[in-house]
């Protein structure tokens, strides 16, 4: 389990800070509603993480932190193990049989990889949006997005203020306002995407995890969900994975580049594509290679 | 560049075998077809006219020498009840044991030796489960002789490796990807297990169960040693109990021909339960798919 004085302290103080910004909603109403205060996220700071998929080797001792109320980009060529090192944030990475990761992933001042650390609290804590929109086919658009809280057992009063304020907070309301009732595999790609980060949204995480949440996705959605990014940056620590270094350059503050399971270089995003130190990563952000 | 002249031309010899193979495949598939069609035909013909006699779903076989046989009434009531029990003993043990095959137990060593019984027992033949409650149940006096819950527990044998084989099938086609956004948002495996992957999967499960289902409707073998044969109605599975296919098998070896013609009722009351069964449950799926 989490230490339970660091939990209800979180909540807590998540709750008192949900009744003066709602107040103040009017300037910003899309996101303040959701309940946590404005610049004051929590920061990922991973440490000689070294991950597994049985006999292999996949990331080889990387040291990343990840400011608070920043977008971190992950970038390098297929393989490099870019999402290897965002699953092992949410220890989504231990899901696949055969897979173990080691090494400390700490959120602030707390290792999700300490002995009997509770993995279903990690993951309410640091969210996670995938490669390929998934939302649940069985469920309505407004069931997918109350799943993570129903799936967590959290009982709220306000499930339907939470699930609309989610899906303003996507910018999604407009579009699906009038059929929360129809399958949310009815949306088009990009809504779908959004659906799913709202999903995510909703359960109030402190960190989102982001795993080339554009690459299945056209121009048009793939804009509208990075000026998503750039809003929930407020709130939510990011880090996302992309294999689109223009993504990169325009979402992140700093970026990061991995080779081979190692960290490169990690440095400003101008810096990276600018005036990158290590010559790998000039060769690669010039398209030299990968 | 010059233009395409004309594509090169497909020799006689590839024609020919092209139309030889498509003519071949749809034989194949109409000698299928055939016995199908004339079961349906004959079951049909025979079986037709016995539905419109006096009695023959409101009368019990009757034993009288002459005159009206009776009908079948006792034998469906007998069906239904030791089916229904069947079934609310298969199918929840063999979705569970589907669930835990493709959730937790995956590849591990006891996970596939318990594949490997289920394939087996898949293959024993159903008089080797009549055979065996005969000997445990029925001869060890068990709550009696010969009674319908011991059919029931036969037919469940037959059904349950049936019913977690075509669980499994399905729950591997629910994508990993709807398991992987539930455990991220912070769900327990077993929540995303009722929440997400059971209703995801339930139409699949559903036709499964329906298979088993159909399956343990028609047999025979596994009633005679455990039921045994009765003509009275009754609604007790604590007592011997008339069913439609152990009614068949006794009609159709009967000297009388009024007997021999109501087997053809019952085996098309048979199949008619079958149909029924698979529409219902089909209309119930789809409704609950809409909510």
């Amino acid at each position: 389990m989490i230490p339970p004085e660091t939990t209800s302290k979180e909540t807590s103080e998540m709750s008192k800070a949900g009744g003066p910004s709602e107040e103040t909603a009017e300037a910003a109403p899309d996101l303040s509603a959701l309940g946590v205060r404005e610049g004051a996220g929590h920061a990922v700071h991973v440490k000689d993480l070294h991950a597994y998929y049985g006999q292999h080797h996949s990331i080889k001792g990387i040291t990343l932190d990840c400011p608070a109320n920043e977008v971190t980009a992950l970038i390098g060529p297929s393989g490099s193990g870019k999402s290897t090192v965002v699953r092992c944030i949410n220890r989504m990475h231990e899901e696949i049989p055969g897979a173990r990761a080691e090494g400390s992933v700490k959120l602030d001042e707390l290792d999700v990889y300490a002995p009997g650390v509770d993995v279903t609290a990690v993951r309410r804590l640091i969210g996670m949006v995938f490669q390929k929109p998934n939302p649940f086919p069985t469920m309505s658009i407004f069931d997918n997005v109350a799943a993570g809280l129903r799936l967590t057992g959290t009982r709220s009063a306000n499930l339907r203020e939470r699930v609309h304020t989610a899906l303003r907070a996507v910018g999604l309301w407009g579009e699906v306002k009038n059929r929360l009732s129809e399958p949310g595999i009815g949306l088009s790609g990009g809504q779908q995407q959004r659906l799913c980060i709202a999903r995510t949204v909703a359960v109030e995480p402190e960190v989102i995890l982001m795993d080339e949440p554009c690459s299945a996705l056209d121009p048009v959605a793939t804009l509208k969900v990075e000026e998503l990014i750039d809003e929930l940056k407020e709130r939510y620590t990011i880090v996302i994975v992309t294999h689109n270094m223009q993504q990169a350059a325009r979402v992140a503050n700093t970026t990061a580049f991995l080779l081979e399971g190692e960290l490169i270089e990690h440095a400003s995003t101008n810096d990276i594509f600018t005036n990158p130190k290590d010559e790998r990563t000039e060769r690669y952000v010039t398209g030299k290679f990968g | 560049m010059s233009a395409v002249s004309g594509l090169p031309e497909i020799s006689p010899r590839r024609r020919r075998t092209d139309k030889v193979m498509r003519a071949s495949l749809l034989v194949a598939t109409l000698i299928a077809l055939i016995p199908l069609i004339l079961i349906i035909y004959y079951v049909l013909k025979k079986g037709l006219s016995e539905w419109f006699k006096s009695g023959f779903f409101t009368t019990d076989p009757n034993g009288n020498f002459f005159g009206n046989p009776g009908g079948i009434r006792s034998a469906i009531v007998g069906t239904l009840e030791i089916v229904a029990l069947a079934t609310l003993i298969s199918i929840p043990i063999g979705i569970s044991v589907a669930l835990y095959l493709v959730e937790y137990g995956k590849q591990s060593a006891f996970a596939n030796v318990v594949r490997y019984f289920i394939d087996v027992m898949t293959g024993v033949p159903s008089i080797v489960f009549g055979l065996f409650i005969y000997i445990v149940l029925v001869l060890g006096h068990v709550g009696g002789g010969f009674t319908g819950w011991k059919g029931s527990v036969a037919l469940s044998l037959l059904m349950l490796p049936i019913v977690a084989r075509a669980a499994e099938v399905v729950l591997l086609l629910v994508p990993n990807s709807l398991r992987e956004a539930a455990l991220a948002l912070g769900a327990p495996r077993w929540r995303v297990v009722s929440r997400v992957v059971l209703p995801t999967a339930a139409p699949g499960l559903l036709t499964g169960s329906l298979l088993a289902i159909a399956r343990g409707m028609g047999e025979t073998a596994p009633l005679l040693f455990t039921v045994s044969v009765a003509t009275v109605l009754t609604g007790n599975l604590g007592a011997q109990m008339n069913t439609l296919p152990v009614q068949i098998f006794q009609d159709i070896t009967s000297p009388r021909n009024e007997i021999v013609a109501r087997a053809w009722g019952a085996a098309l009351t048979l199949v008619a339960l079958v149909l029924i069964l698979n529409i219902v449950a089909r209309l119930v799926s789809r409704r609950s798919r809409m909510a």
